[in-house]
């Protein structure tokens, strides 16, 4: 695939500014600020509830934010996020996976890896005209997609599935497979929610390494996640939130020692949350 | 990363749709097949005698107050007198126990449900490929042979142009999962539209027919503006609406469309020029070929117009299936948030479903005004919009030979039930029920792959959504 062309490594690609997001009487986003520079992984965690995947919502444009701003420092130049719809976004290079995972479960893998590379194709068939009678640019798109599709199938070890109906992949699977999904769209910045839920460890180390490969080839990656052992171990920056509020922000070794971090785990999470636990290998 | 270390589950060789890592999860795994459930074993007759028993004492206690009992007025007009009836209880009794019974026997004792793998999936598909080719032979050939009558070319006539309502409606609901009750309205655009412009301007039939087509796309896209924030049954009842809308302007518009008289002496088509009269005066179609002239003439030609138009609706179907825009309306029936996370257009996607449906629907209308040579709002019922919707949805969504048998089915058995005019809508009523029973996803459930690296396999109905609108 194409790397796209990156801001300079330590120039922010996601600035967010005073973000605000509030539902009726309760403000689960409560004027966040902070940076996800290019070429880096960037963790967002805090305790169940703290606004993670509200970020990820304002980000992504299923919500519209009730203050604040969103830049995009992608390829074409500074994008304000915030005042942008949904599908534009994508189309500028910011792809999602789900916290409940999403993806088309009647359809193959290879078909929702293509289904990614939508606007691509729609363009290559001169918006659907062409398309209807076959015409051979239209063909030459479609083998580059699948080769590209073949490509993070490999990648996620989902090769021997592209067949098979997504839906009836087992879980880790299909947790992969969205992450293959995303990628397809050649994105700038990947946002992934809690990728490694309900993976087990095994899984897990080998989503870090997948997450790396992908950092590796030059997209700039958002994490929300609770498995600390991975958060600690891959990110370049935490940023931590809690009811709303950013309450710490910097490097793991940093967050780890925070006090107000400590104070607000031990508060409501449960004990393997405490970013202060031994975190190597862990569950 | 292929170097990484191999994961216990997730890498099965072979496809068995329904396995399962037995990893609990968050909770957040709703959308993620188990396999068949194993019934708890327990002696089966006895406890469908007592579970019997039960209901025959529920059963009990409600008739006796409610039939057991009854109260009259007394002989002289005056006071109140207890009537007792112990022998309808008794009666109703039995048959609540004699039914419970026979259900719970039923549940014991029939045969283990063979789940629906994806052998049993492949088997149909083959089936389906020898079945297609066998209808369509069969349609070419069917006015040459020499059984066929006048009535079974006007029959066949009918069926298929509601093969083709039913394909052009697939495309809405089956591929992008919009819930459309409305489809009907379509259909008369198409109709009034080639009515309109054959009257007043004299246009041929082959200049109205794509117009005709536009017009409905057009109001497709209208249509699809307003509604494409509503949802699932929010959008059924506005389609429903907009069908009714149409009907109630074309009724009421009695300057344009004749009202309720509705618009007569529509043109009938003619062949490269050549009209199919009667007479057969120079320039008609019996007297070019040196034929002797015929009504048939006519009713054939017709036969083989819509049997084109619908084939066609059949292929662009199939075409666009495999090409990004079919891709994507069946992403979108699957899952509209993710659609939009991938950078889809969401409105547009739709808005395109419902053009390209609505079209078909207009090239039908057209070709139904001019067999008709007369058009009213009578034709355009909600009815019609229901008739078209449970084609698609006997058939099974999506499957275009689905909809094709069930269109045969349902106005072919229109047809021969005829003559048992109060009895068919019960009996066709009762049909749609066992069907649905006993095929809840329609006749072929199943879902080709439009795209694959080695072998295509069908995908079971039960993994492909049904669209939420
Ligand atoms: N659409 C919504 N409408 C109303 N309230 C919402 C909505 N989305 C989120 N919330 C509320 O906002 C708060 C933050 O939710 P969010 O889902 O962002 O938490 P989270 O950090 O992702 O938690 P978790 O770790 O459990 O995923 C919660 O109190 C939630 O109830
Ligand atoms: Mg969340």
């Amino acid at each position: 695939m194409s790397a796209p062309i990156l801001p300079a490594r330590n120039a922010p690609i996601l600035q967010v500014r005073e973000l605000l997001m509030r539902f009726g009487g309760l403000t689960a986003v409560n004027r966040v600020s902070f940076d996800a520079m290019a070429g880096d992984i960037t963790a967002v965690i805090g305790p169940n509830g703290a606004g993670k995947t509200t970020v990820f919502n304002l980000i992504t444009g299923f919500y519209k934010p009730s203050g604040g701003e969103i830049v995009l420092n992608g390829p074409g130049g500074p994008k304000p996020l915030h005042a942008t719809v949904g599908h534009r976004i994508a189309q500028a290079g910011v792809a999602r996976t789900f916290q409940n995972i999403r993806l088309f479960p009647g359809m193959t893998v290879l078909e929702n890896l293509l289904v990614a590379q939508h606007n691509t194709l729609q363009a290559a068939t001169f918006f659907g005209i062409g398309a209807a009678f076959g015409l051979g640019r239209y063909r030459q798109a479609e083998r580059e997609a699948v080769a590209l599709a073949r490509r993070w199938l490999e990648a996620t070890r989902l090769l021997d599935r592209a067949d098979d109906p997504a839906g009836a992949l087992p879980y880790g699977a299909q947790r992969r497979l969205e992450i293959a999904r995303a990628m397809c769209t050649n994105p700038v910045l990947l946002c992934l929610d809690e990728p490694a839920a309900g993976l087990n460890p095994r899984e897990s180390e080998e989503l870090a390494e997948l997450i790396q490969l992908i950092r590796a080839q030059g997209c700039s990656i958002l994490l929300i996640e609770h498995d600390m052992g991975v958060v600690m171990r891959i990110s370049d920056r935490v940023v931590v939130l809690d009811h709303g509020v950013k309450i710490a922000d910097g490097t793991p070794a940093e967050v780890r020692a925070d006090e107000r971090v400590i104070a607000a785990y031990l508060g409501e999470g449960d004990e393997d949350d405490v970013p202060a636990a031994p975190v190597e290998g862990a569950a | 990363m292929s170097g990484a270390s191999r994961q216990p589950n997730g890498s099965h060789a072979g496809g068995v749709p329904h396995d399962d890592d037995g990893v609990p999860g968050p909770g957040e795994m709703g959308g993620i097949p188990r396999g068949p459930e194993a019934p708890a074993p327990r002696p089966p007759v006895i406890h469908a005698l007592r579970d019997a028993g039960l209901a025959a004492l529920v059963a009990a206690g409600l008739f006796v107050p409610l039939v057991g009992l009854r109260t009259d007025v007394g002989p002289a007009g005056g006071g109140l007198i207890l009537r007792t009836r112990w022998a309808d209880v008794a009666i109703l009794v039995a048959l609540v126990f004699t039914g419970r019974l026979a259900m719970n026997l039923w549940s014991a004792f029939r045969p283990a449900k063979r789940p629906r793998t994806a052998l049993r999936a492949a088997q149909l598909t083959r089936i389906g490929t020898f079945v297609a080719p066998l209808f369509l032979g069969f349609a070419v050939l069917m006015p040459l042979l020499p059984w066929t009558t006048r009535y079974g070319l006007d029959l066949g006539v009918l069926v298929l142009t509601y093969v083709m309502l039913g394909w052009g409606l697939n495309i809405v609901v089956g591929l992008a999962g919009l819930l459309d009750l409305g489809y009907v309205a379509f259909y008369a655009v198409g109709a009034y539209t080639y009515a309109l412009l054959s009257t007043t301007y004299g246009l041929s039939f082959w200049i109205c027919l794509p117009l005709a087509g536009i017009f409905a796309a057009f109001a497709g896209v209208l249509l699809g503006f307003p509604v494409l924030r509503l949802r699932g049954d929010y959008l059924a009842i506005v389609t429903l609406a907009f069908g009714e809308i149409i009907r109630v302007v074309l009724l009421n518009w009695v300057s344009l469309t004749g009202g309720p008289n509705g618009i007569s002496g529509i043109p009938r088509p003619s062949f490269f020029g050549l009209s199919f009269s009667a007479g057969g005066e120079p320039g008609s179609f019996a007297d070019f070929f040196g034929l002797e002239p015929s009504p048939t003439h006519r009713a054939v030609f017709l036969y083989y117009l819509i049997l084109v138009l619908a084939l066609l609706t059949n292929w662009v179907t199939i075409r666009l299936r495999r090409q990004p825009l079919g891709r994507a309306w069946e992403a979108l029936r699957e899952d509209e948030i993710a659609c939009r996370a991938l950078g889809i257009n969401v409105t547009n996607t739709k808005l395109t479903a419902f053009a390209i449906g609505a079209m078909f629907g207009g090239f039908a209308g057209a070709f139904f005004a001019t067999r008709q040579a007369f058009v009213s709002p009578e034709s355009f019922t909600f009815i019609e919009s229901a008739i078209i919707l449970a084609i698609v949805v006997l058939g099974g969504l999506g499957s275009q030979l689905g909809v094709a048998i069930a269109a045969l089915v349902l106005i072919g058995g229109f047809e021969a039930f005829r003559d048992f005019e109060e009895y068919r809508m019960l009996v066709f009523g009762a049909a749609m029920v066992v069907i649905m029973v006993w095929r809840p996803r329609g006749l072929v459930s199943t879902r080709r792959p439009s795209v694959a690296l080695g072998e295509r396999k069908a995908i079971s109905g039960d993994l492909v959504g049904e669209g939420h609108g």
